[in-house]
């Protein structure tokens, strides 16, 4: 492929990465069917989105950072209880009730981040799954506050925007989910396509050469962590928002550890692996619901195994080799 | 009298009964090119990573021009101007050229933070970097991905990366090493292109290079600095060639360069 | 009369030595080739169940099934290593963390399925649940049993790496992999045999952690994250580090447990966290 060396060129590379493609305003009309073609299924349809949601911020640590985390429900948690506890102590306002959980989301990950920010492979995975069950224990202790095992009660959503009522069906639910997650979906884009994205990018790539170039690594894994924190704030709270009940299984280490095989799944580092994933094993979870717990997870186990084995970056990874096979002449 | 560019005064680590480096006292004025050679485990990447902060030194202190910079953090010593290669590169393998040389520009210029603007706005910055490319011949393969290069177009990339921090100071870790000899070409020409606000310091096996290259040679042993002076000093310098001379079979350059200029 | 202190650090002591053994495998095949199996426990709830189905099943006295439970787990562990592990030596953290949860999942199903969810109590004879008072404190005989074993096992990895040939190779492999390898060591055959050793130590733990802590098939997963703490506090590659660590988690939690039971396990994540950051190559570790 023969390139110009005109100064155009380079920019227009950047250019092109930028473009929304085909493909991409495929997928997001696609997003709308189940309005049309699955009315009966929009309740796991706004599951489906607010986990994708959840993927797609352990995506841009894990994917674009590489953090590996075993910790990432603790913020889905928080979010999920700042919104829920907010709703059943009268405020039930949705859109406020996400800037609370994001907020405070937020807060948890500013302040694990400076933690997080110094360490690497062993340490760093210990660190998260040491913050994630410590959140965990202390929710458990916390059972005036969090309810406990029998979960929070109480929480009673008022309409969205004032004028839409969370009907039973999920029709609002679903676009609630929906448009939330197209929001923080071109938010995340955008991130991705900037200097910063860049920046993690090389985290991610060759992370002991970053200060070599002048980089300071630490602060921009801070700075993405909050980010990545407040957004699977968001998505618990939309969880606590459209199912109005919460337990403590949403922070659980199942929750982290399930979050991971999604992501993995689906492909991290492409922003659109958490959201694949999460189609895929909603369906498939939905499908297999009779089945017994551990049966479940002996097909995840194996589908960990065939993954890693056969499919390292996912469905995404392998469909993009393949792509890359038949255009190569 | 003006400081020089780099200067270390004393330093000195061990690792436990280890000494890898001791009493290092080195001054190098603006614009020079140094030399730094030396046999084997004599020290040289240690007093690299001692200067650019990867080792935390036991003593001594390190000046960049007139400031202390013995306590700074390593990207820190890098805004101030003091940047380094590596003998074994380390890229960026699924970036391409042109983005890597665009992370470290954009870094740089302090716009890294920014997560609000798409990188196509930065066009000062692509063009900076496409720049730097094009001074070192990667230009027409800017859109590759680092993997994929040929090791010596790596190796330039490796440059290309420390220039885009514009150094003042630049230490080449073996900048030569693992070039296979139809690719050193390109590479020679941009040491050799380095401009002369830069002051450089480079470790080198390559007698050849130590020659064309270096106005001035440092020789280290065992972790002390065991003579300085220009490359026709250190040639003739008997306890040089002591140091190297039980190494003969391994550095016939050397051996014959040596003996070339003996008196 | 001892203070009921002394009774709680001889549990917790008991409680450390089981994480010991659970642990020291892991340890040294971490330190060794920067391999994170986080199967580990996996292996040692293989052991746990060959202890029990042998005793069950086949009425085999307790202490001869322990042997059995150790070369279960060395066996099983070996032909993972044969057949997957070896591959992902060079592999991101990220996809051997992915393999070896996945491996745990399947092991954690498969234990359901035949053996139920259930917790599964020994048949052990009388001695083994008495216990000896001493200063008028109860000390359980089988506790102070495992113990003496741990300190046995022990002393012998102890003597094993510092005077044997293995044991040199098992260091300088743990302290350079690299010039290990450039010396003429096979690597890889002595990993294959410290990995099968750890792993054989861990299901002797299992099988001796059943009649202290139970055993159901959620014990792969709950002490991962106990091996996990031992490992990333004690240090990499250190028997030293994993033994302390050990000890120190097992007082903690015991104690934690016995004087501020509202804390619950919570004590025990900060702890490591803590320690973590003050040493985050651990108390023993290198690199």
């Amino acid at each position: 492929m023969a390139l110009t060396q005109s100064l155009d060129a380079p920019s227009l590379y950047f250019q092109s990465r930028t473009r929304w493609r085909p493909v991409e305003i495929a997928f997001w009309l696609a997003t709308l069917l189940p309005f049309a073609l699955f009315p009966d299924y929009l309740t796991l349809a706004s599951q489906i989105a607010i986990t994708a949601l959840f993927a797609l911020s352990l995506d841009l640590i894990l994917g674009y950072a590489g953090i590996v985390s075993l910790g990432h429900a603790a913020f889905f948690g928080v979010g999920a209880y700042a919104a829920g506890l907010l709703s059943k102590y009268g405020w039930g306002e949705p859109l406020t009730g996400l800037i609370a959980a994001a907020v405070a989301a937020g807060i948890v990950g500013y302040a694990t981040s400076f933690v997080i920010c110094r360490f690497r492979h062993l340490a760093l995975i210990m660190l998260t799954l040491g913050f994630g069950l410590m959140l965990e224990e202390l929710a458990n202790s916390a059972g005036w506050l969090t309810g406990g095992f029998d979960g929070l009660q109480g929480i009673a959503t008022w309409k969205l925007l004032g004028y839409f009522e969370f009907d039973l069906y999920g029709y609002v639910a679903y676009a609630y989910s929906l448009a939330v997650l197209f929001v923080l979906f071109v938010f995340a884009r955008r991130l991705i396509h900037s200097p910063f994205g860049l920046s993690l990018r090389g985290i991610r790539e060759n992370y002991v050469r970053m200060p070599a170039i002048g980089a300071p690594s630490r602060a921009h894994i801070r700075t993405i962590y909050t980010i990545s924190a407040a957004m699977a704030g968001i998505a618990g709270a939309l969880l606590a928002q459209t199912t109005e009940t919460l337990s403590l299984d949403s922070l659980g280490f199942e929750r982290s550890a399930e979050l991971l095989v999604i992501l993995v799944l689906g492909g991290a580092g492409r922003l659109y692996g958490g959201l694949i994933g999460a189609v895929i094993y909603m369906v498939a979870r939905d499908r297999f619901s009779g089945i017994e717990p551990q049966y479940w997870y002996f097909w995840i186990g194996v589908l960990l195994v065939t993954v890693v084995m056969f499919l390292p970056n996912g469905i995404l990874g392998g469909l993009a080799k393949l792509a890359a096979r038949w255009s190569r002449p | 009298m003006t400081a020089p560019a780099l200067s270390t005064k004393g330093l000195a680590k061990r690792f436990g009964s280890l000494v890898v480096a001791e009493d290092i006292a080195i001054d190098l004025p603006a614009g020079v090119r140094y030399a730094l050679i030396g046999p084997n485990g004599a020290g040289k990447t240690t007093l690299i990573n001692l200067m650019t902060g990867m080792l935390r030194p036991d003593a001594g202190a390190i000046f960049l021009g007139e400031g202390d910079i013995t306590a700074l953090s390593p990207d820190e010593r890098v805004r101030r101007g003091l940047v380094r290669t590596y003998q074994i590169n380390s890229l960026f393998p699924h970036l391409t050229v042109l983005e890597s040389v665009t992370l470290v520009v954009c870094e740089r210029r302090r716009v890294a933070q920014t997560w609000w603007r798409q990188l196509t706005a930065y066009t000062h910055e692509i063009d900076e970097a496409y720049e730097i490319l094009n001074a070192l011949t990667l230009g027409p393969a800017c859109h590759r991905v680092t993997r994929e290069l040929p090791y010596g177009q790596q190796r330039l990339l490796e440059i290309a990366l420390a220039l885009a921090t514009r150094p003042k100071v630049l230490l080449l870790d073996e900048p030569a090493a693992g070039v296979p000899r139809e690719e050193s070409k390109d590479l020679f020409a941009a040491i050799a292109g380095l401009s002369r606000d830069i002051t450089v310091l480079f470790i080198e096996h390559d007698m050849d290079l130590v020659f064309r290259f270096a106005s001035r040679v440092i020789v280290m042993v065992g972790g002390r600095v065991l003579t300085e002076g220009t490359p026709a000093e250190i040639a003739s310098d008997p306890r040089v060639r002591a140091v190297y001379l039980g190494k003969a079979r391994h550095d016939g350059a050397l051996q014959r360069s040596l003996s070339g200029l003996a008196p | 009369m001892l203070p009921p202190i002394f009774g709680v650090l001889f549990d917790g002591f008991a409680y450390g030595m089981l994480l010991f053994l659970l642990s020291v495998g892991q340890s040294v095949t971490l330190g060794m080739m920067n391999f994170i199996n986080l199967a580990h426990c996996s292996f040692a709830m293989l052991g746990g169940y060959v202890t029990v189905a042998l005793m069950t099943r086949y009425g085999w006295p307790f202490f001869a099934t322990l042997p059995c439970a150790f070369i279960a787990a060395a066996v099983v562990s070996v032909g993972f290593e044969r057949t997957l592990y070896r591959r992902l030596y060079r592999a991101s953290d990220l996809d051997q963390v992915l393999l070896t949860i996945g491996i745990v999942f399947i092991s954690v199903a498969v234990a359901a399925y035949v053996f139920g969810t259930e917790q599964k109590p020994l048949p052990l004879p009388e001695y083994l649940r008495s216990s000896l008072t001493f200063l008028g404190l109860r000390f359980a005989i089988y506790r102070l049993i495992m113990i003496a074993i741990a300190l046995m096992i022990t002393a012998l990895l102890v003597l094993t790496v510092e005077y044997t040939r293995f044991g040199a190779k098992v260091r300088a492999a743990v302290d350079n992999e690299r010039m290990a390898r450039g010396l003429g060591i096979d690597v890889d055959r002595t990993f294959a045999v410290t990995f099968a050793l750890g792993s054989g130590l861990a299901g002797l733990g299992g099988a001796l952690a059943i009649e202290i802590v139970g055993l159901d098939p959620s014990f792969a997963l709950t002490y991962l994250v106990y091996v996990l703490i031992v490992v990333s506090v004690g240090g990499l590659g250190s028997i030293t580090g994993s033994f302390v660590a050990a000890a120190l988690l097992g007082i903690s939690d015991v104690a934690g447990k016995y004087y501020v039971p509202a804390i619950g396990a919570f004590l025990i994540y900060l702890v490591m966290i803590v320690l973590l950051m003050w040493r985050p190559r651990g108390l023993f570790g290198r690199r």
